[in-house]
Parts: structure tokens; C-alpha cells; sequence
């Protein structure tokens, strides 16, 4: 499995960097850890002119933590460097979670945060969880504005799809401030303990009053094309006492929230029906719920 | 085509590689060090790990260029002037291998584990070495054999 051919470039500034995809067009890529990129390109499924590497970028590989604001994770943060983050392990324990779950220490050293969002596959796994805590997008491009900040539930339009111009490029990801009365879990369905792509992904996040939820959003991978807000089955809960009734009443619900697709691709042969997922969304989402309450101690 | 220089086993080396070439082809094939093996060339099976900045990662996943100013140590930078590392000993004594196809990824990756922790948990053996798959399923000797190269570097 040799590499189509291409003319590699490794601009030193965000501003070259997007002033050479306006030129290029659809004939370049970015790639930051490239993990996905470069197993896409080797399978033939996109074959572009032009890599544009934004390694060489400086600043944008910082984690940082600003009290009342949140988590600002820069594009080029490896996962390995999140899920060992002493600030993520402390506040944002299920975002290292989700890192934690990825393929493996070798992906995780050389793959990023914003990469595994960019690639929006329907199973990414920071998707669901970053979600769940509201999470959003900043990039930089040239006009207008030299950027902007996307919510994260605006940036995936379709499979594969992302909300990002050609020209424009992902440089922070920002998680906000978790409050004291949240809690928040992603778990995931795999058929193996590593190295397996989720089945499913879900993510819970609560904002509790004693035992009674004041605010929810409930996030799924795996869900259909793009990962999801399972605004109904968060309907059910909030301003509710929960019980062990009520949520895998939401379990059910959520899985009437989604679509999951039959597997396209190269790779379809490992993966499930799509009735299967939705069973197991349900299963996964009661999961999730469980998971969360029992960080916050009930 | 473009020039990388990188720092390969301590060695200071310049070559001039074709850009769609990745780190495995390169050191394999146009360097000759065929100790770093070809299994699945899409990041599962972790046989072609190699260590950079001393982080082990996959060479299939990565372009030769990108390597260009880092460095480079793989499983023919693990001896030291013809003697085995303690690891490479305990893979040995302790049968870590089979038909010996995964061990160059699997001390490689051992290898960066045991540096960062001299003591690793077998539970922390076994996350460590997650993204290396052995096919002869060897994998309980394997970790017999990294926990003893722990002790043997410790008691050193």
C-alpha cells in the first residue's frame, strides 16, 4: 500500500497555511497528526495534489486551562497529551476518557483532538463527548474576519462533512468550565478492548440539583451520519428526579433519536446492522447516564 | 523530492527521499534497516513501531519527510556496542517470542514504557503494548518478559 503521489509543504504561519488552500482549492489537504488522513490516502479514497502539514505551525500544540472560562485545546495537542493532561485528569475527566480510548499509545502520541473531529467520521470518539459539554471550534482563515468560533453541534453537516471552508483552518478547541453541580461521562461500544473503532459512542453530561436534573445533553456516536444531540431523550430528563425507570426510559428514547446507516467503504466488513446499533445506543446512552451520576457520587 | 536530515540511532544522517515515501519504506528500503517490519501499513498491528523523541509511533503512518530534524531510534539503535538490552535479554530467557515478526515493535514499545515507569503494573504492560499485535498470540510471555527486564534494570 504505497502513497499516491503529491507535493508535500509545511507552512511555518496559519496565514501561509491558508493563503495556499485558497489557492489550491480542493487539490490539498491538511493534515496535523495525519493518522486518518494518510490510511484514507493509502486506501485511495481521496488522492490529493497538495498535503499541507501544519505541524511546523508554532503555539498551536498548547493545552491551557483558564479558571471560569474552560479548557482551550490548541489543533495540534496530540491525544496522548490530553488524556495525561494533569488539568483534563483533574476537570475534564471523561474528555481524557474519550482520548484514553482511542486506538492505541502510537496513534494517540502522533493524532489530535481537532484532527479526529475534522475527519468527522460518525465515530470519532471525541465527538460525543465534546458535545455533551458544549464545546466549540475556533479557526482562522483569511476573510471574513480572520475566523470565527463554530459550536461544535453546528460543525458537522453531513458524513465525513465539516462546516469549514476550504481556506480555513481549526486552531483551538474550547471546552468551557465545568460547574460544581456536573458530572459528565463518555463510555463506548467496542467487540474489543483496544485498537477497535466504537460501535457506538455516548455521552451524558448533567447539571444536577440532588437527585434532580436541572439541565442535560446527551451526545451519540455511531448514531448516523454525523454524531448527534439526542434532544429528545435530554427532554425527558430535565427537571426530573431520576430514577433507574427513567433512564432506560431515555436509553429508549435516544435510540428513536437516531438513524444509524448501513456501513459504506472500504472498511464495512468489521461493523454491525444498523438495528443493532440502535440497541445498543440505547444501551450505551443508560450507560453513559449511570456512568456520570456515579462520578458525582449518588 | 526533498532533503531530511534526521538523527537515526545517534547516527547524524541526510538523504533525499521522494515525499508520498513514509518513515518504514524509507528506513527499509532505501536505508536497508529492514529490523523495523511491514505488517499492515494502516496503524493497526504496530509491528513497524519505531521510537521518535523517544515516543513510539507508528513508521507506517508516518511521511519520511516528517521526521526531517527529529530522532529516530529503532529496534537496530536498541543494542548498545553488541550487547542486548535487558529487554531484548528477557525476550530471550523468557520465550517473548514466537515467530519474532511483532518483536521489534514490541520492544520498542516497551522500551518507552519502561523508561517513563520502571515498574509497570501488568494491567500498565498490556495498555502499553495495545496497538501491538502478536499473531501467534504470545502475548502472556511477552509481558513475563517485559516485567522481568523491569526487575533486571532495577536490580542493576
Amino acid at each position: 500500500m504505497s502513497l499516491p503521489k503529491f507535493t508535500y509543504v509545511a507552512p511555518a504561519s496559519l496565514d501561509e497555511a491558508v493563503t495556499l488552500a485558497a489557492d489550491l482549492g480542493d487539490k490539498c489537504v491538511f493534515i496535523a497528526g495525519g493518522t486518518d488522513i494518510l490510511v484514507a490516502m493509502k486506501d485511495r479514497v481521496i488522492t490529493p495534489e497538495w498535503v499541507i502539514d501544519l505541524k511546523g505551525i508554532p503555539g498551536m500544540d498548547e493545552l491551557s486551562y483558564i479558571p471560569g472560562e474552560g479548557l482551550k485545546v490548541g489543533a495540534l495537542a496530540k491525544l496522548r497529551a490530553i488524556e495525561t493532561s494533569e488539568i483534563v485528569l483533574e476537570k475534564y475527566l471523561a474528555v481524557a476518557d474519550a482520548a484514553h480510548s482511542m486506538a492505541c499509545r502510537q496513534i494517540r502520541a502522533k493524532g489530535t483532538m481537532a484532527g479526529n473531529l475534522c475527519n468527522a467520521s460518525p465515530c470519532a470518539d471525541m465527538t460525543p463527548i465534546l458535545l455533551a459539554l458544549n464545546a466549540s471550534v475556533k479557526t482562522f482563515r483569511k476573510h471574513p474576519e480572520c475566523g470565527r468560533t463554530i459550536p461544535l453541534q453546528d460543525f458537522f453537516i453531513g458524513l465525513k462533512k465539516t462546516a469549514l471552508t476550504r481556506d480555513e483552518i481549526v486552531t483551538q478547541i474550547e471546552i468551557p468550565e465545568p460547574g460544581p453541580r456536573e458530572c459528565a461521562a463518555y463510555v463506548k461500544h467496542t467487540f474489543r478492548k483496544a485498537m477497535d473503532i466504537g460501535i457506538v459512542g455516548a455521552a451524558a453530561w448533567l447539571k444536577m440539583d440532588g437527585e434532580t436534573c436541572v439541565d442535560c445533553r446527551i451526545a451519540l456516536g455511531g448514531a448516523g451520519p454525523t454524531a448527534i444531540r439526542a434532544y429528545g431523550a435530554e427532554a425527558l430528563l430535565v427537571g426530573q428526579r431520576l430514577t433507574g425507570a427513567l433512564i432506560d426510559e431515555v436509553g429508549v428514547r435516544a435510540a428513536e433519536c437516531c438513524s444509524p446507516r448501513r456501513d459504506v467503504g472500504p472498511r464495512r466488513y468489521h461493523r454491525v446492522h444498523p438495528e443493532y446499533r440502535k440497541d445498543m445506543i440505547r444501551v450505551f446512552t443508560v450507560r453513559s447516564i449511570r456512568r456520570a451520576l456515579e462520578r458525582r457520587g449518588i | 523530492m526533498r532533503i531530511i536530515r534526521m538523527k537515526l540511532n545517534d547516527e547524524q544522517i541526510e538523504a533525499l527521499v521522494q515525499e508520498n515515501c513514509t518513515l518504514l519504506d524509507f528506513l527499509r528500503n532505501q536505508l536497508g534497516a529492514t529490523g523495523t517490519k511491514k505488517g499492515c501499513e494502516e496503524g493497526e498491528c504496530g509491528a513497524c513501531t519505531v521510537l521518535i523523541n523517544g515516543v513510539p509511533m507508528n513508521s507506517c503512518l508516518m511521511l519520511a519527510v516528517e521526521a526531517d530534524g527529529q530522532e529516530i531510534t529503532t529496534i537496530e539503535g536498541i543494542a548498545r556496542n553488541g550487547e542486548l538490552s535487558p529487554l531484548q535479554k528477557a525476550f530471550i530467557e523468557k520465550w517473548g517470542l514466537q515467530c519474532g515478526f511483532c518483536t521489534p515493535g514490541m520492544i520498542m514499545s516497551a522500551t518507552a514504557l519502561l523508561k517513563e515507569n520502571p515498574s509497570p503494573t501488568e494491567f500498565e504492560i498490556r495498555e502499553a503494548i495495545a496497538g501491538n499485535l502478536c499473531r501467534c498470540t504470545g502475548y502472556a510471555k511477552i509481558v513475563e518478559a517485559i516485567s522481568a527486564a523491569a526487575d533486571a534494570i532495577k536490580e542493576a
